[in-house]
């Protein structure tokens, strides 16, 4: 290689790694692409761009909960979870047949079906909402104790055996969600979910209702994990992450604060899959794939910065507008050998990007925040905490 | 919750302290005695189901014995084993046949392929398959070593001077496991594909076992590399360095072995026992893209059922999931969409029972 070659080549390196430009040219080409080519493809119909965009902004916050809850678990806590889409598979089923009305039979069994009894209580001229409550705690409530039972054989140990013990309690419920027909419906899966307030508006009017519900849970769960992790117990998660030896001998007992961060962030994932049903209006057992369900909320946490709530948000818009442009893509006149295959080049990519993420670029697009403490940011007035790449690199090596 | 999980570990923690010797005894020889009890028990009552359970375990052994060495030299969970398979299959697939797909549907890719060779397709003996397969197998095999090669030298190399966590690896592994699945997907699509297609002949075993000749094949071919293997840890100085290094890379380092060389061996081997893994997979049962990442749950079952880094371990441990899952499904209480689930059962009972494995050394 010629000398000009090898330095445009560590100078492309070496802004990939620390550029602070990256950033906002990755948000601004994700939100150019994800505005304009639905605006030209619609003829810059605003009508139809708006509710596009309403559309993805849901999924955005939907998804975001998920990269946040996942960030509790790795790279807040260093625990190692490949089975996200086991709470996404709880979270979404139970909430749905907590509020569905009861089974009809034949076509349509599962169990649960708690909807009508539960609408008895009107707010604001709506009583669709406190069975959706009641939807939502009970995802949250599953997917924890589902994390619990299975971090007993497994947090103990290495700490990828959990990994493997995820993928497995993946595949085993998404096995029984198929198989055991009376459950959730088997392969036909749930349909004609009861929409949240849904006799508040008009149904062309919807989405922006949903889009207001998913953006409120999502800053819930944003600043609850802020507020967590600035404590006492979240400090003791991050000292759990760095180094577990340590943390032991400073009297914390290791594996309860792992079991406790494993646990929270499944029940933010089994609210996501709330959400989820509840957005979607529908839930399908094809939807919950080791690829859907758990490797693209890896790619959101890993793309936007493991250990910063910012950067898990962030990462699950740029991945997300990220796919949502590759199905624009298929809509204009390429070659059939590409529009007929766009979605395996997709993952292809997305494969392939999480993989340049940890070489080139380890931190994310947001590094984690170096000081996590509220106090000691009210403190020390002046400059704020310095904010320096600290690279979640997980355990000791 | 707190109170729940500290009475938990506290109990367990108790019940270690006092039953050691009763425990290790339970968990040593008391697990093989189960398995073995289990064994014959299958052996006599469910005889079909336990030669085919040997024939998948034969094939998750190829793939176990590979990723346990991959586990225990380079200290890593390699989650592209299943998905390396399914490539490696799909590659012989594609020397043997030349077929892609096209703008929509197959093509014809290559001007030329294995079965233009004279005779190539003519089955040998009573396999449904001529010497055409083994040849592209061969190349399958030699292509993955390179592939594993070169996205060492790329991904896991750097990752390794940057001193990563494992789990960082973990995760860069995954990547390539969704990006091989992904490959595959775009050049061959998603519908099922064989390498010869029709009814394959069957053989008459003693005891009234019919079974698909191939399957003969599979099962021999396991035995004999499970020697070369055998032959190449134990009986050479490469094999030697391996074990030493997945026992202490430290020492292994300063005892003067080429930690370089002997992991850029480690994935030659992993990868050449993945190529013939993924053919014995494809002729057992048929090319499917997606069987490739659900395949990792036996095979990590196995390897820590048999204790991480031992290659007669992940062995036995093949061949316990392996007749596990087929009698299982057989026997009548279990559907066959469980299949994939005995390995994570068998994975938990031994994550709580014996963690470090049946042949895993003490710590």
């Amino acid at each position: 290689m010629k000398l000009p070659t090898v330095l445009a080549a560590n100078g492309l390196r070496g802004w990939l790694k620390g550029g602070r430009l990256l950033t906002p040219l990755a948000v601004l080409a994700i939100t150019a692409a994800v505005v304009i080519m639905p605006a030209e493809r619609s003829g810059w119909d605003m009508g139809s761009v708006v509710s596009f965009l309403t559309f993805f902004a849901t999924f955005v916050a939907i998804y975001g909960v998920f990269a946040l809850g996942l960030n509790v678990q790795w790279g807040y806590t260093g625990v190692f979870n490949f089975g996200v889409m086991a709470f996404f598979l709880v979270g979404a089923n139970v909430a749905a047949i907590v509020t569905k009305p009861p089974a009809s039979g034949g076509y349509d069994q599962y169990v649960g079906g708690f909807g009508d009894k539960l609408a008895f209580i009107p707010v604001l001229n709506s009583d669709q909402w406190l069975p959706f409550l009641f939807g939502v705690a009970g995802a949250a409530v599953f997917a924890g104790v589902l994390a619990f039972l299975v971090s007993l054989p497994a947090l103990r140990l290495r700490e990828d055996y959990l990994a493997i013990a995820t993928i497995g309690i993946a595949e085993l419920l998404r096995r029984i969600t198929i198989e055991e027909r009376g459950l959730v419906n088997g392969t036909r899966g749930l349909t004609g979910i009861p929409r949240p307030l849904s006799d508040l508006v008009e149904p062309s009017d919807y989405k922006f209702v949903i889009f207001g519900i998913a953006a409120v849970t999502l800053i819930i769960v944003y600043v609850a994990i802020e507020r967590g992790i600035r404590s006492p117990w979240g400090r003791v998660l991050r000292a759990l992450r760095e180094d577990e030896l340590t943390t032991a001998a400073s009297g914390k007992n290791v594996f309860a604060f792992k079991s406790q961060g494993f646990v929270v962030g499944a029940m933010i994932m089994g609210i996501g899959g709330a959400i989820y049903a509840y957005a979607n209006g529908a839930v399908s057992p094809t939807t919950f794939t080791h690829f859907f369900g758990t490797f693209i909320f890896w790619a959101m946490l890993m793309v936007g910065g493991s250990g910063n709530n910012k950067g898990a948000i962030l990462g699950a818009y740029v991945i997300w507008g990220f796919w949502t442009i590759t199905l624009q893509i298929a809509g204009y006149p390429l070659p059939l050998a590409v529009t007929s295959r766009i979605f395996f080049i997709r993952d292809f990519v997305l494969g392939v990007l999480i993989v340049i993420v940890l070489l080139l670029r380890p931190q994310g697009l947001l590094p984690e925040e170096r000081r996590v403490s509220i106090w000691v940011e009210r403190h020390s007035k002046g400059p704020r905490a310095t904010k320096q790449p600290a690279g979640n690199q997980g355990s000791p090596p | 919750m707190a109170s729940i999980i500290v009475a938990y570990g506290r109990l367990r923690n108790q019940l270690r302290d006092y039953e050691r010797p009763a425990g290790e005894l339970l968990t040593g020889p008391g697990l093989w005695l189960l398995f073995s009890g289990l064994g014959i028990w299958a052996l006599i009552g469910e005889t079909d189901a336990f030669v085919i359970g040997v024939v998948t375990g034969s094939v998750l052994a190829l793939g176990a014995v590979g990723l346990t060495l991959i586990y225990g030299i380079l200290k890593f969970a390699h989650f592209a084993h299943g998905d390396s398979m399914m490539l490696a299959a799909y590659l012989a697939f594609f020397v043997l046949t030349g077929t892609v797909v096209g703008e929509r549907t197959d093509t014809q890719a290559l001007p030329w392929t294995l079965s233009d060779l004279p005779g190539a397709t003519e089955p040998i003996l009573d396999f449904s398959f001529g010497y055409g397969l083994l040849i592209a197998m061969v190349i399958a095999a030699a292509v993955m070593a390179a592939v594993f090669i070169v996205l060492d030298r790329l991904v896991y190399r750097p990752l390794r001077q940057r001193g990563s966590g494992i789990v960082i690896f973990a995760i860069a592994s995954l990547g390539i496991a969704i990006a091989m699945r992904s490959l595959i997907l775009i050049f061959w699509a998603s519908s099922p594909r064989f390498y010869v297609p029709g009814i394959r002949p069957t053989t008459d075993l003693p005891f009234d076992i019919r079974i698909v000749t191939d399957q003969i094949f599979i099962f021999s071919a396991a035995l004999v590399l499970a020697v070369l293997m055998y032959l190449l840890l134990f009986r050479t100085k490469l094999g030697k360095a391996m074990r030493a290094m997945a026992d202490n890379p430290e020492l292994a380092l300063v005892s003067g072995i080429n930690t370089d060389r002997v992991i850029m061996w480690t994935w030659v081997v992993g990868g050449a026992l993945v190529g013939i893994a993924g053919v014995m997979l494809a002729l057992q049962a048929q090319l499917k893209p997606e069987l490739g990442f659900i395949l990792i749950l036996p095979l990590f079952a196995a390897t820590i059922l048999g204790g991480i880094g031992s290659p007669q371990g992940a062995f036995v441990g093949a061949m316990i999931v392996g007749i596990a899952q087929e009698v299982a499904v057989t026997v009548g209480f279990l559907s066959p969409g469980y299949k994939f689930s005995v390995a994570f059962v068998i994975l938990i009972l031994i994550l709580l029972l014996r963690p470090r494995g049946l042949f895993g050394a003490k710590t």
